[in-house]
């Protein structure tokens, strides 16, 4: 089962939001965030060049034009590559874990999985970047020496970052699948 | 409740027949490791199931039935693998079923509360998870964050779940011993039913590693036991090896060699990797030295040298006296004190000059040694940067005295300034109390100290200037050899095996593990398929450096301006703590 909404995230660009319903202990989310667009490309393609451009007037060397072709094929491909990300998705399965997935836009994926033993507890919590408080979804993931303590916060969709209508229907249904299993695992 | 079954993906296909495998009951999961076929004699599987629990110390069970049909079963079919169910009484009990040529699986996991009363047996959702059991017998987890109070090789069952799992198929070796073609009484499916995979290139080296070993192990105990002998007998002798970085370097692989050779197993995988490492550190090295060797003979570059050497020797020493001449009269217009400024500089012109005249004494040598010099590339690439690095040190000697000339005048005008600066003011240092105290002095003792404070003053110009162009030019050399040693320590502790490891069979070394939804219909149970996360590069070359010879400089920026203005002397690479001169 899949169903697709729309929000928006802390700058106001367009987030899509997508949850595939697996069974009642396995769900996914999946973020999109907003795509590399052909205006900004061309923006910063021009001023390098144009840089580049009015340095070879003033220096008359030839080499000054390749390297910025260099520059910008390379800084392209490493944006791509290692910064750019354009889906961020969420698992979680009952008495198994929570598995964070970022899709890079080269395809480059990246995965972290927590264990059900290690998660504490899944929170949203407030935070001051830059001049704005936002809020951010985090699994609070437990001290093995201390039982009710937090010995690490890990937050989710770091750079999507969606407002807070969306991160509750999130929170919403990872306290159901958590609940359920902190329900059958002190039961024996 | 819900119970995990993780199911290998090479037993998708086996015809019918028991699960056999290891149940968690802390991580309600069971994991299946191999499936026996029919025809068997229960016994049969009960003893080869015993064996194999002693050989492994694994508590390996018949966990449920498996049924791969072309459509639905039969029922007398039904009745028969629930009649096992009687014979390998096991809680919970699995059945898993998969029609033939297609993705829909089934499976049922029954607490059997016994024949007498079916109908209180309880049903549980079952999620199966599919993993490549050769990738996961092969990898080795890492686990995230090792916590300062926990024992290392604390990878017991009950730490983590997925340890757990990857802990049970590694040791159930004994159970993938066997396969289809064998004779024995029970026919099991697993990932290597299809034929033990080994190799003859691999078996040989085996075979011939042990006497390989044993001989070099002889031989480089009996090095290292001359190289040993030698250096405690003779003073001048101990002192130049401690000082040379090439005597330090040839020791280190000496070492390294001695622990490759060793006829001693590892004891756990990080050591293999480490031996493995250093092997092919050292391997590296050699080649890279004679590359640099084929190279220098190709271009007689070593006579090259050789006639360039004492032509850049006499252009360095004119460069200094050049240096000195300046000094001497009015450098960046200040004014110096005369007749210190020609003490000085008469006095570091005759050691130049002194200099010059050994240098053009070696002159005739100078080829002969390089070219045994350069013959000790091929012992490694290493090797050859520390003779470089020595050679600088050697060539630059002179700048290094001037440095140390220079410094402990410094060093004593400014202790003397101090010391007369509280004479001044009427304070004494108590050595007692290691503090200021105040003090009454008389007063021919004020009257000499305040001489001696102003003549002091007035002669810090001079002696700042010469100590300051002089430890600028031993920071340069210093600057070039950190260069060279850094590069050494470079080829030294990057673990090459393992970064080799990491980019071609990426599964055995494991940061953790990824999950993937397989294509779900309601009714059937979640299927997932289990991969392998492999380490990033940067978390390999953090766990398996090898350790160097620990050339770091000890001091912080701050400490190291404090000893500059002080004039006290500076060792960037003294690890041993003798002081020289």
């Amino acid at each position: 089962m899949e169903d697709e909404q729309s929000f928006s995230d802390i700058c106001g660009g367009r987030l899509a939001l997508q949850r595939r319903f697996y069974s009642p202990s396995c769900l996914e989310f999946c973020l999109s965030c907003p795509r590399i667009t052909l205006r900004s490309l061309t923006a910063v393609t021009c001023t390098v060049w144009l840089a580049a451009y009015g340095l070879f007037t003033l220096c008359e060397n030839s080499m000054i034009l390749s390297a910025a072709i260099f520059i910008t094929l390379l800084g392209l491909l490493g944006y791509l590559h290692f910064v750019k990300i354009d889906q961020e998705t969420l698992l979680i399965i009952d008495s198994l874990g929570i598995q964070m997935t970022s899709s890079y836009a080269s395809g480059k994926e990246s995965t972290t999985f927590i264990e059900m033993g290690q998660v504490n507890d899944v929170v949203i919590n407030e935070a001051i970047y830059m001049q704005k408080v936002i809020y951010y979804l985090c699994i609070l993931l437990k001290d093995p020496v201390e039982p009710h303590g937090i010995s690490q916060v890990v937050p989710v969709f770091q750079s999507a970052k969606p407002r807070l209508d969306c991160l509750i229907e999130v929170y919403r249904s990872c306290q159901d699948i958590l609940a359920h299993q902190k329900a059958t695992s002190t039961s024996p | 409740m819900v119970l995990k079954a993780f199911f290998p993906t090479c037993c998708a296909s086996a015809d019918s027949g028991l699960l056999v495998g290891r149940w968690v009951p802390e991580q309600s999961s069971a994991v299946v490791l191999a499936v026996v076929h029919f025809p068997f004699i229960p016994i049969q599987v009960k003893e080869l199931l015993a064996q194999v629990q002693q050989a492994s110390q694994v508590g390996v069970t018949v966990l449920g039935t498996w049924c791969h049909r072309r459509q639905e079963p039969e029922e007398s079919l039904g009745h028969f693998l629930e009649g096992l169910g009687a014979i390998f009484s096991h809680k919970p009990w699995f059945q898993l079923c998969r029609e033939r040529g297609s993705k829909s699986w089934r499976c049922k996991a029954t607490h059997w509360q016994g024949p007498a009363s079916p109908a209180t047996s309880g049903e549980d959702q079952v999620i199966l998870i599919f993993y490549d059991q050769r990738k996961v017998l092969l990898s080795q987890l890492h686990p995230p964050t090792a916590l300062p109070d926990c024992q290392a090789g604390d990878t017991t069952a009950s730490a983590g779940g997925l340890a757990a799992v990857f802990d049970t198929v590694a040791c159930s070796e004994a159970l993938f011993q066997s396969d289809r073609f064998d004779e024995g009484p029970v026919r099991l499916s697993h990932w290597q039913s299809e034929g033990m995979e080994t190799s003859i290139l691999v078996e040989l080296a085996k075979w011939a590693a042990g006497p390989v070993c044993l001989f070099l192990a002889c031989l480089l105990s009996l090095i290292s036991a001359a190289s040993a002998c030698r250096v405690f007998r003779l003073w001048p002798l101990s002192f130049i090896w401690s000082r040379l970085s090439t005597c330090e370097q040839l020791r280190h692989r000496l070492e390294q060699l001695t622990l490759i050779f060793s006829t001693r197993k590892a004891k756990n995988p990080t050591q293999l990797m480490r031996k493995a490492n250093m092997l092919v550190s050292v391997l590296l090295d050699v080649a890279l030295g004679l590359m640099l060797l084929s190279w220098l003979h190709r271009k007689d570059l070593i006579g090259q040298l050789a006639d360039a050497l004492i032509p850049v020797a006499d252009h360095v020493a004119e460069e200094l006296q050049h240096l000195l001449q300046w000094l001497m009269g009015a450098p960046a217009g200040l004014k110096m004190n005369r007749a210190l400024d020609q003490v000085l500089g008469r006095f570091f012109l005759y050691h130049i000059h002194l200099w010059i005249s050994y240098i053009h004494l070696m002159s005739p040598f100078i080829e002969r040694i390089l070219w045994h010099v350069g013959l000790s590339a091929c012992l490694g690439l290493t090797v050859a940067l520390s003779i470089l690095s020595d050679i600088i040190a050697l060539l630059t000697f002179h700048i290094y005295c001037f440095y140390v000339y220079g410094a402990r005048l410094y060093c004593l005008k400014i202790r003397g300034l101090s010391s007369l600066w509280r004479l001044f003011r009427g304070k004494k240092w108590n050595v007692l109390r290691q503090r200021v105290d105040s003090c009454s002095y008389d007063l021919d003792q004020l009257f000499i100290g305040t001489l001696l404070f102003t003549i002091l003053v007035f002669l810090l110009p001079t002696t700042a200037l010469y100590y300051l162009v002089f430890t600028l030019l031993r920071l340069l050399v210093v600057a070039v050899q950190g260069l060279i040693h850094l590069l050494v320590d470079l080829i030294n502790s990057l673990p090459l095996y393992s970064l080799g490891l990491r980019l071609c069979r990426p599964y055995r070394l494991a940061a953790g593990v990824k999950f993937r939804v397989l294509e779900h219909e309601t009714g059937r149970p979640l299927r997932l398929l289990m991969q392998i996360n492999p380490l990033p590069y940067s978390r390999v070359v953090h766990t398996y450096r090898l350790p160097t010879c620990g050339c770091h400089p000890k001091h912080s920026w701050g400490s190291l301006c404090r000893k500059l203005f002080f004039g006290e002397l500076i060792y960037p690479w003294r690890q041993r703590g003798n002081k020289q001169d």
